[in-house]
């Protein structure tokens, strides 16, 4: 350490934008504009890579080219509860393929080629999800040390089974992992950790870890029209962070599936406080959740970066949630109908698909544009014995009972799987709330003003109407 | 094995924050307790007996001091109890495709 450096979470926090800077190397001042503004587009084109040049970096390291698989008996569960005519052929995108099990991999595989290309000798991620191991993973093929930060066990020492055998694959990949209770400062220990390494931030939501994700989405179109001859009518998206839906949603335009609706999906995990020591067992799900997917859409730039790549209102059509008991579910059919098995979290946006699929013709197709490996502690049955053991019920019955925290509904039929609307309309006055804040309840000027359109994919007149009652 | 040897791979345990220095605005469940960490890495020391400060060197090279809580630690993962409310799923939607092949 240098100049003896103030190691107190103040002091550290204080010198954040410095530690970011060079831990990332992109200047983020350059994409400022005016006001709250700043120029997207040029940011992903300037410090992201081109769709081609990211499909040649991913196959170096073995990333991507998944299979896609039709679903056929999950079609026929949904069409028998479906209307004449109604009930979509449903396919899934098997990301389970990649190298480290998730698509996760697209997102680290052009981190881990930028810090080589820049010199570093290493690469950090602050993580609890496959995204550790899929960073871990293409570190080791580009021969970078690698550190993954995971928040893993509360005040009593217990520790979910899904992040601790996330922690042991990123071992296995060689890894060294360093594992914290639970709280929001697991940020000033990765800062600590940057300072300490000199190492690059394999951060999920630089330009880099979108642009990965673009050739999921142009893939799937290629094969779906490949397959059926026709676009996705529809391609459902696990959300957390937002990277999923904004780097899926950007590779289906590129393939120009313009028509295509860009669903988002959750477990809803309402009333569970995400620092709180207490709440943090007592969920099931470690992402792919509304603790993550409601704030990082209503405020993206609250991420570990100056500038958030994943900016999920730009391309958001719908957003679902559905809930625990459900993508276990699911996860079920999943094992027993098709023979894959997979998830659980991964699952979130198949377990949506079931009840969007029935309302949808029956010559329309959807996609499920994920799956993830499934193992020892990442798999139904711990997750579920770990839940009894924090005082979860768990039982059979209609999923309207579910209460996050308190109990996992397992439906007791499939006509019962359904999805929640949240209104999109509400994220974006949240969104303007929180703009209106950081311009001190100013007026917008007319750049603002299209920003903000482009940002909440909405009219002026409608960002003109409500960002005044934003700032009454 | 409670006597680690130098080079054994173990686990150490420490503060980073204690109560009083965490973040602001934090519940108060997560607030009244510590930040903890927990690290893997190559014992430094010639001995150590769990519950000693020790150091080790971690994976990527960095050395870390801590109190010893590990001397190549399990991992404690495994596949749970099959679970009742599963059980029976994969024959109810089996039944129910069949039937409906059966009508037809």
């Amino acid at each position: 350490m240098k100049n003896n450096p103030d190691l107190s979470y103040q002091g550290v926090m204080a010198r954040k934008n410095r530690i970011m800077m060079q831990a990332v190397g992109i200047d983020y001042d350059q994409f400022e504009q005016e006001g709250i503004a700043f120029d997207y587009e040029q940011m992903m084109n300037k410090a992201g890579y081109s769709l081609q040049e990211v499909r040649k970096i991913q196959e170096e390291t073995n990333v991507g080219k998944t299979p896609l698989l039709e679903l056929h008996n999950l079609t026929k569960l949904v069409r028998l509860h479906a209307e004449p005519g109604k009930g979509a052929r449903i396919f899934i995108k098997d990301e389970a393929c990649n190298p480290s099990g998730s698509f996760k991999a697209r997102r680290a595989s052009l981190s881990c080629y930028q810090a080589q290309k820049h010199g570093y000798k290493g690469v950090i991620s602050a993580t609890s999800g496959n995204y550790g191991a899929a960073v871990a993973s293409q570190s080791a093929i580009r021969g970078l040390n690698c550190i993954v930060v995971q928040e893993l066990f509360d005040s009593q020492d217990l520790s979910q089974p899904e992040i601790m055998e996330k922690g042991r694959a990123c071992e296995a990949y060689g890894a060294e992992v360093v594992q914290l209770s639970v709280g929001p400062e697991l940020f000033y220990k990765f800062l600590l950790l940057l300072e300490e390494t000199g190492y690059f931030n394999a951060s999920l939501y630089t330009p880099f870890g979108i642009a990965g994700i673009e050739t999921l989405g142009y893939e799937l179109a290629e094969q779906v029209r490949h397959t059926t001859g026709k676009d996705p009518a529809a391609v459902l998206i696990t959300h957390a962070g937002g990277g999923n839906v904004t780097g899926t949603a950007r590779g289906l335009q590129k393939a120009g599936c313009n028509d295509t609706e860009v669903v988002g999906i959750s477990v809803d995990l309402s009333g569970l406080h995400m620092a709180s020591d207490r709440d943090f067992n007592r969920k099931s799900f470690t992402t792919g959740h509304t603790g993550f997917g409601v704030p990082f859409a209503t405020w993206p730039d609250r991420a570990d970066v100056p500038r958030n790549a994943a900016r999920p209102l730009r391309y958001l059509d719908q957003y679902y949630t559905v809930t625990q008991g459900e993508v276990f579910y699911v996860t079920e059919l999943l094992a027993q109908l098709e023979g894959l098995e997979r998830g659980p979290a991964g699952n979130t946006s198949l377990a949506g698909a079931f009840c969007v699929a029935r309302a949808m013709d029956r010559d329309d197709v959807l996609v499920v544009q994920e799956t993830e490996y499934t193992g020892a502690g990442k798999h139904p049955s711990p997750q579920l014995t770990f839940a009894r053991n924090m005082g979860i019920t768990v039982k059979r019955g209609h999923p309207e009972d579910n209460i996050p925290g308190q109990n996992i509904v397992i439906p007791e039929a499939p006509d019962q799987l359904s999805v929640k609307s949240v209104d999109l309309n509400n994220l974006r006055k949240s969104y303007l709330k929180r703009a209106a804040l950081e311009k001190g309840k100013g007026a917008l000027s007319s750049l603002e003003l299209e920003y903000l359109a482009a940002e909440l994919k909405t009219s002026h007149e409608w960002i003109e109407k409500n960002y005044k009652e934003a700032i009454k | 094995m409670s006597k680690a040897q130098k080079g054994d791979w173990v686990q150490v345990f420490k503060v980073v924050l204690n109560p009083e220095e965490r973040a602001p605005g934090l519940p108060p469940e997560t607030a009244s307790v510590p930040l903890t960490m927990k690290v893997k890495g190559f014992l430094v020391d010639e001995t150590a007996e769990i519950g000693q400060q020790v150091s080790i060197q971690t994976i990527t090279g960095r050395d870390v001091q801590g109190e010893l809580i590990g001397i190549n630690p399990a991992y404690e993962i495994d596949y749970g109890r099959p679970q009742q409310e599963l059980l029976k799923i994969g024959l109810e939607v089996r039944n129910l495709i069949r039937e409906e092949a059966d009508q037809q």
